[in-house]
């Protein structure tokens, strides 16, 4: 197995704290950074690594830093994704919960390069734990010096908070979170403007998930040709695939990027529980077009993933076996994005709502003739139309299980159920 | 109030200030949300509609103990609908609905974050993650003695 970078250590239940994270290096990047390079440096090397977004996006990391304007004068603020609910991603979680200080080093570290004094991860009001934990490791780091003033004797500041959100998928886009964190809505901002130029509070901001800023402290200490070393060219760097469902091992793998899906679900997975066969394949979470076993060559990096006709999203990766009915399958996603949509654009609002609406009905075995092409329809009147990325996403699992599996979702309009009544009532 | 002061803007802190009233009073009663209204210069009107958008911020009671089921994909894959059922009918009561004894709320989650143990059920801050009938019901007895 390759090299791992975020999950290298959160086997040891002592990682989490501030001796044992030390112990084993931790820390060591922010001193290099604070000691021999300058914040342009520091924004060079992570740019050179290659370094690309890991909340679903995959916009390079260094890039984005360097759209925030050089005046020092104004104030800029670094805002960490941590408000995870993509179903089927739980990696942020345990980046958190298990090696707190690996974030805690590389918000420092991102920070300082941007020239942020103020810090905030946003994370979701679920995880309770995870914030205790990163509440003490935020005491920890700031007693030992490497938080607050004067870090390290550089003369550089930083506050880093924590923040609990309470309850809103939408947050996690990035806009949303920001008025959710000014104490609005969660609800998106056009853009642009962008929030490199109008973030929090109109001020310059970059966000950035949790397994982003987590590779940081790697990248500096390392080198960026180390990290560019592991994966594929245009995708650098390890990936944690979030595996679930039916399959024998579920569970967070570090692996890197540009691991086949095969490998991932059948070498690390297990393969498919109970001897099944394997049916269907989220790569990426709900968001991202559903694939079949016909995919299992597909390398799981952007690129590959795209080309494949799906998106790698957040790296959640769920495996369905022949017992999953697909109507059944698209129609908890659905249900899932209607409760999540924010309300504010109509196409996402009511087209969420009929989605989840007809899918319940053809699921019920009360379809109608016609009801296939009226979901297909509904998918097209939100494409591209909605006021954010949300609406694009949650005709993924409508538009992903029709295009594979159309003769199920003919089977319970034509039949009056799903095929399952007659099997078994699995799954 | 520690939020308020760390950030430039105050109402920064409205939602830990709505957080920190429904940790006090068990929920946001449209009295507690008048008088956060009045602490940041708000009208109530105003913070009602923040607090409306979060699944987390309630506006009526609910039991001691508040069950959240997650029923979203990877749970439902792994069995949430029967853990589900099993615990309406061990509670003897539906969806959004508290238990006459006043200890068990029961209600259904979007994913909680804990796909590679699920099923999960969070039971107040706590989470309870690889869930069968039989360990729900040793930590519902467990709560019950409390």
């Amino acid at each position: 197995m390759g090299e791992k970078i975020v999950l290298r250590y959160t086997d040891d239940p002592e990682q989490s704290d501030i001796a044992t994270y030390v112990r084993k290096g931790g820390y060591q990047a922010l001193a290099k950074a604070l000691k021999e390079l300058s914040p342009q440096a520091v924004v060079d090397l992570v740019k050179r690594s290659g370094l690309r977004g890991r909340g679903g996006a995959g916009f390079p990391t260094g890039l984005k830093w360097s759209f925030i304007p050089k005046d020092p004068a104004l104030p800029r603020y670094l805002c960490c994704n941590a408000d995870e609910g993509e179903p089927g991603t739980f990696k942020d979680r345990e980046i958190m919960e298990k090696d707190p200080h690996e974030l805690i080093e590389g918000i420092i570290l991102s920070s300082y390069a941007i020239g942020a004094h103020l810090a905030v991860i946003y994370i979701r009001g679920e995880f309770a734990y995870a914030a205790r934990q990163l509440e003490k490791a935020i005491r920890q780091a700031t007693a030992k010096g490497y938080l607050g003033r004067n870090i390290l004797g550089s003369g550089y500041d930083l506050d880093v908070a924590v923040y609990r959100g309470a309850g809103a998928y939408i947050c996690g886009e990035e806009t949303a979170l920001l008025e959710s964190l000014e104490g609005y809505r969660g609800q998106p901002r056009l853009k642009p403007p962008f929030p490199a130029t109008a973030g929090l509070y109109r001020k310059p901001t970059v966000i950035n998930n949790v397994e982003t800023l987590a590779n940081v402290p790697y990248i500096v200490l390392n080198g960026p040709e180390a990290f560019a070393a592991i994966g594929t060219s245009r995708s650098p760097g390890t990936k944690v695939f979030c595996l679930s469902g039916h399959v024998k091992r579920p569970g967070n793998y570090e692996l890197p990027m540009g691991t086949p899906l095969r490998e991932i679900i059948f070498e690390h997975g297990g393969g498919v529980r109970d001897g099944k066969q394997l049916k269907a394949i989220i790569p990426g979470g709900p968001s991202t077009p559903t694939f079949t076993a016909a995919h299992l060559d597909v390398n799981m990096d952007f690129e590959s993933v795209a080309a494949a006709g799906s998106m790698l999203g957040s790296g959640a990766v769920m495996v369905m076996d022949e017992t999953a009915c697909m109507v059944w399958a698209a129609l908890r996603l659905t249900e899932f994005f209607r409760h999540e949509s924010c309300g504010k654009c109509t196409p996402c609002r009511e087209g969420t709502y009929w989605l989840a609406h007809l899918l319940g009905r053809i699921e019920a075995g009360q379809g109608q003739d016609g009801d296939i092409e009226l979901l297909l329809d509904i998918c097209d009147n939100m494409a591209g139309k909605c006021f954010c990325p949300f609406g694009d996403a949650a005709i993924a699992p409508v538009q992903g299980t029709v295009k594979h599996f159309r003769e199920e979702y003919q089977h319970h309009v034509r039949r009056g159920g799903c095929w399952r009544w007659s099997v078994d009532r699995g799954p | 109030m520690r939020t308020a002061e760390r950030f430039p803007e105050r109402r920064t802190g409205l939602l830990p200030a709505l957080r920190l009233a429904q940790d006090e009073q068990g929920y946001l009663s449209s009295q507690v949300l008048a008088e956060v209204a009045a602490i940041f210069e708000l009208t109530p009107a105003e913070v009602e509609a923040v607090a409306s958008f979060y699944t987390m911020l309630k506006r009526r009671p609910t039991g001691r103990h508040l069950i959240q089921v997650c029923t979203n994909l990877p749970c439902a894959l792994s069995g949430a609908d029967e853990l589900l059922d099993h615990l309406k009918a061990r509670l003897g009561i539906g969806v959004g609905e508290t238990t006459p004894d006043g200890l068990f709320t029961l209600e259904t989650v979007e994913c909680l974050g804990s796909c590679g143990t699920a099923p999960v059920v969070q039971i107040d801050e706590d989470y309870h993650e690889n869930m069968s009938a039989e360990a729900i019901d040793a930590v519902l007895a467990r709560l019950a003695e409390g």
